[in-house]
């Protein structure tokens, strides 16, 4: 075990190395640049023994590693915002191949205008791919996770490719401790590659050609309890990691200061640790309050919720992603996960296009929510915390705009 | 290289139950890259007629393992594909891409540029029917002028995108041009590139009965005529040497040639412009530019070492 000082882009670039990656292909992209310029850097330096494919776009850059992954090969790939979008199609093709692949996803808002700061718009507009989903808080859990993706993607029981998202700048460039494990722990961990097939000339195998509609419909079925599945697999990656390497984050979510707790806030990314750090500031005036951050959306940790949150008072989501006409993202899945229990409910819009936030806006978002919900319980789909600049000139929801 | 066609392995590569239509030129081809390559390859299939060629899964009509893929990304998935078998230690595999002239020269263009002008180890088959035939007929930018397709109703206006010639100026290993009317000649081309290492682009024609409106039985013939009106002239680019094809070279004479008209009346597709002289004239002037373009290519990438340092890569 070596503690470095590590950038987000660089603790999955170790990851990927200590993974044995065979087929690595990206294209540059803010904030994800670095991550390739690295993994280039260790391959040509003899430092990982892997392919590098220098693609002319994003579409390339996962068709690319999807490619290499039916030959048999592990394969990574890493993108932000627009160069996601690009990639759309293949995210969804490879999901359905069953191909386990993994992706790093550098979390950027989506223009225009162009902007490369943080929100979740670009990874959770991948949700319904049939992906699993992961967003670390800190680098060290951006190491962790990507060097689980592999195995959890890998399983049997899920062959689902995977995304590990981290947070634009915030994470991306910024540097922390990171511990990176030994290769030979990492090699006794981590089983070589397995996947349901491989198109070679000896395997006879033709994939996505025609199907039956039935049995296309069977395949998303098989999809969706392979999900199922994965959240049992997740829970198991973490719990041995945590054996092995010493350190687990609680599997599907992460539970901060919950169990006393009557009031909780559900965040996801980096700014949970400016959540935390407002409860870490109400504990010591003795108000109930935790935080639940999600680390997997997909599958969405429907169970473990329920588990955590079903006698709590109230639960204030905050969503760094909106679906337009709709209410922020975690909050709608947050709130179906929640019916039919009567719980007071919020949803707050918050931090899009990189707008900070911080500890003291959360904090005051808790107390305004549980005096609102003292007086009874709410249900708030939205609400939107506006930039400072602008905050008093237009109403937090907007749908008051077309009241007025 | 000469080939045999008795000494060619007779193995099944088309089955009962691929959905061709018949007098395809896709199957006819796809025979012919069997026979050329026997066992040891896969094949990557971006979106087009020869997805739906395969039939139905969990079986498949065409005896070859193929990773289908989305429309646009047929040379990407390839190379990635060859880039996984290396990096296992399975040099051996050939990846080729058989894509159409949508896949190829429109929405795949850029993966195709990407993977030529890196040099990647594939064989990249462009099956020319000359339109979206798996959609219905519509245009693509290797329609030729003056055809008929179901988004140019009154003939396309523009002439043919010129692939191989835009291959040739990448700079790769293996540039050809083939017709499923000429087995032979195509099968040869497909062994020697198999034996090159790097990027090898082949472009094969492929008359379709159903997008040009022609009798079923005439495939073959159509494309040899495309051939003999000088048209489709047939060559080879390999390592900075250019060379028509034996079968073709005689065609550089205009007075050799088979009158255009021949191979247009065969085609509904052209039935509008058959008593339009000026029309048909428009198509002989393309013919002339065509055979002008290969004699500068003659020229520019001829064995004479002088001349080529003269041009450097064109
Ligand atoms: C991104 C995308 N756009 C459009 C389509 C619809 N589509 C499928 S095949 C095809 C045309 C194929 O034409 P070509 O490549 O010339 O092959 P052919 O069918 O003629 O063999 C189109 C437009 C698609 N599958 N994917
Ligand atoms: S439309 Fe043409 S190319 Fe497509 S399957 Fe039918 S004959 Fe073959």
């Amino acid at each position: 075990m070596v503690v470095k000082t590590l950038t987000g882009n660089y603790a999955v670039a170790y990851a990927v190395k200590l993974a044995r990656v065979n087929v690595v292909s990206a294209y540059p992209i803010t904030p994800q640049t670095t991550i390739v310029e690295k993994l280039s850097e260790m391959i040509e330096k003899g430092e990982l023994n892997a392919r590098m494919i220098r693609v002319e776009s994003e579409h390339s850059a996962l068709a690319a590693v999807y490619g290499a992954a039916s030959a048999g090969a592990r394969a990574f790939t890493a993108t932000s915002s627009h160069g996601l979008l690009y990639m759309h199609e293949v995210v969804w093709w490879a999901a359905g191949s069953r191909i386990p692949l993994v992706m790093a996803v550098v979390t950027r808002a989506i223009g225009p205008p162009w902007n490369i700061h943080v929100d979740h718009q670009d990874i959770l507009d991948q949700r319904d791919s049939g992906w699993i989903i992961a967003v670390a808080q800190e680098n060290q859990e951006v190491l962790d996770l990507t060097l689980q993706a592999f195995k959890i993607s890998e399983d049997p029981r899920v062959y689902l490719p995977m995304m590990v998202g981290l947070d634009g700048f915030i994470l991306s460039h910024t540097t922390a401790p990171v511990d990176i494990p030994d290769q030979e722990l990492v090699d006794s961990w981590l089983p070589p590659r397995r996947q349901p097939y491989i198109i070679a000339p000896e395997s006879e195998v033709v994939m996505g050609n025609i199907a039956p509609d039935e049995d296309h419909f069977m395949m998303r079925y098989s999809m969706a309890a392979s999900m199922e599945a994965a959240k049992k697999v997740i829970e198991e990656v973490d719990r041995e990691y945590g054996e092995i390497f010493g350190r687990s984050y609680g599997g599907l979510v992460e539970c901060y200061k919950c169990e006393d707790a009557e009031y909780f806030v559900v965040i996801m990314g980096s700014w949970a640790g400016d959540a935390k750090k407002a409860v870490d500031t109400l504990r010591e005036q003795n108000v109930p309050v935790g935080v639940v951050r999600i680390r997997f959306v997909r599958p969405w940790p429907r169970e473990k919720l329920l588990e955590i949150l079903s006698g709590a008072k109230g639960v204030l989501v905050f969503d760094r992603a909106v679906s337009m006409g709709s209410t922020g993202i975690l909050f709608s899945e947050v709130a179906q996960t929640l019916y039919p229990l009567n719980i007071s409910l919020k949803g707050l819009v918050a931090g899009l296009a990189g707008v900070d936030v911080g500890p003291s806006r959360i904090e005051a978002e808790i107390l305004k929510f549980i005096k609102q919900t003292e007086e009874g319980a709410i249900y708030t789909p939205t609400e939107w915390i506006l930039p400072e600049k602008y905050a008093g000139r237009y109403p937090s929801s907007p749908k008051e705009v077309i009241a007025k | 290289m000469t080939v045999n066609i008795k000494r060619i392995p007779k193995k099944k590569f088309l089955m009962p139950g691929n959905a061709a239509c018949p007098g395809c030129p896709e199957t006819m081809g796809m025979r012919y890259l069997k026979m050329a390559l026997g066992d040891n390859f896969v094949m990557v299939i971006p979106a087009g007629c020869s997805s739906v060629i395969q039939g139905i899964a969990p079986r498949s009509g065409i005896y070859a393992p193929i990773l289908n893929i989305v429309f646009a990304a047929g040379a990407s998935a390839a190379a990635g594909m060859k880039a996984g078998f290396e990096s296992i230690g399975r040099k051996d595999v050939e990846v080729v891409v058989w894509a159409g002239d949508g896949g190829t020269g429109d929405i795949g263009f850029q993966a195709l540029s990407g993977a030529a002008e890196r040099d990647d180890d594939i064989l990249y088959i462009c099956v020319d029917n000359e339109a979206y035939m798996n959609t219905g007929i519509q245009r693509s930018s290797l329609t030729p002028y003056g055809a008929w397709t179901t988004t140019t109703w009154t003939g396309k206006r523009e002439h043919k995108k010129n692939i191989p010639l835009i291959m040739i100026a990448h700079g790769v290993k293996y540039v050809a041009t083939a017709s499923v009317g000429y087995p032979t000649d195509f099968i040869a081309k497909v062994k020697k590139a198999s034996q090159i290492r790097g990027f090898k682009y082949i472009h094969l024609l492929a008359p379709c009965p159903v997008g040009w409106r022609f009798d079923p039985a005439l495939t073959g013939e159509i494309g040899q005529l495309a051939v003999k009106t000088g048209l489709f002239p047939l060559y080879e680019y390999e390592n900075g040497k250019f060379q028509l094809s034996p079968l073709a070279r005689r065609y550089k004479d205009p007075s050799k040639r088979v009158p255009v008209i021949e191979y247009l009346k065969l085609q509904g597709r052209y039935k509008h412009l058959i008593n339009k002289p000026e029309e048909i004239k428009k198509i002989e002037e393309y013919i002339e530019s065509i055979w002008y373009m290969i004699d500068v290519l003659e020229k520019a990438f001829n064995p004479k070492e002088e001349a080529r340092k003269l041009l450097g890569s064109l």
